[in-house]
């Protein structure tokens, strides 16, 4: 455990996130953020957050991956980015703005482990310290979830339906 | 155990590779991937927080950002379905119009 953990996890969740950034393939794209999620969980173990390492397995890698390999796998979209890329450049300046991006925000962190960072406490760690939070200074925002999940679930009825004329 | 700091750098790079792909890409569905690896990185950063100051407000949050992306992910992928139903291609160049 320990340091060691961390780069190798670390290592893992870089290689993977460029991966689904480079590959041209979008399924494989899909298994290499099923990758990432899964190292991302991890991280969140060695953090102490349990709840949310096995909340991302199940919501993350389980349900959304599903739902992106299905949506792959019915609209077929292999063939789409072989051609000549007609706005590429526009697209080579994407590496540049990402590398001032990851310069900016390496640069804010840097300067915040600089600063007096407030005197780390015991993280309360595990299941219950996030279950009371959720359903005592939560419960508005918990049960607005449920309304939230309710409009999605009509608003994709709506959009998915086959118009009949 | 390493400080939040290495964590919150690994966001940031993980934030930004989301970035890249979002601007690279022309397949919507592979845009959409990277937005969901910029909204993982975002929780990563959350939870690293959280844990420094000791307190579990961080994870709720992370809780309630999951909520939102499985609904995100249910209506964008219905859109680019209807979208692909209409045009039977699938690359964000050739959507320029608000209607047609």
């Amino acid at each position: 455990m320990g340091p060691v953990a961390f780069v190798l996890i670390a290592g893992v969740a870089v290689g993977s996130a460029l991966g689904l950034v480079f590959k041209r393939n979008p399924i494989h794209g899909a298994l290499f953020l099923v990758v990432n999620l899964g190292s991302v969980a991890a991280l969140y173990l060695t953090l102490g957050a349990q709840f949310l390492a096995a909340a991302q397995v199940i919501v993350y890698a389980g349900a959304i991956m599903v739902l992106f390999v299905f949506a792959i796998m019915v609209l077929i979209p292999g063939k789409e980015e072989t051609g000549p890329d007609p706005r590429r450049a526009y697209r080579v300046l994407a590496l540049p703005v990402g590398a001032v991006l990851l310069a900016l925000l390496v640069a804010v962190v840097a300067a915040g482990a600089r600063g007096r960072a407030p005197a780390a406490t015991a993280a309360p760690d595990g299941v219950e310290a996030i279950a009371r939070l959720l359903f005592t200074d939560y419960l508005f925002p918990f049960e607005l979830t449920s309304v939230l999940l309710l409009a999605a679930m009509v608003g994709v009825l709506v959009l998915a339906r086959r118009r009949v004329n | 155990m390493p400080p939040e700091t290495w964590y919150l750098a690994l966001s940031a790079v993980l934030f930004c590779i989301g970035v890249v792909g979002v601007i690279v890409r022309r397949n919507p569905l592979v845009i959409f991937m990277s937005i969901e690896l910029m909204l993982n990185a975002a929780n990563l950063a959350f939870v690293a927080f959280g844990h420094r100051l000791g307190t579990a407000d961080g994870q709720a949050v992370v809780f309630f950002v999951m909520a939102v992306a499985a609904a995100e992910v249910a209506v964008g992928l219905a859109i680019i379905v209807a979208i692909f139903r209409l045009r039977r291609r699938l690359s964000v160049d050739d959507l320029s119009l608000m209607r047609w």
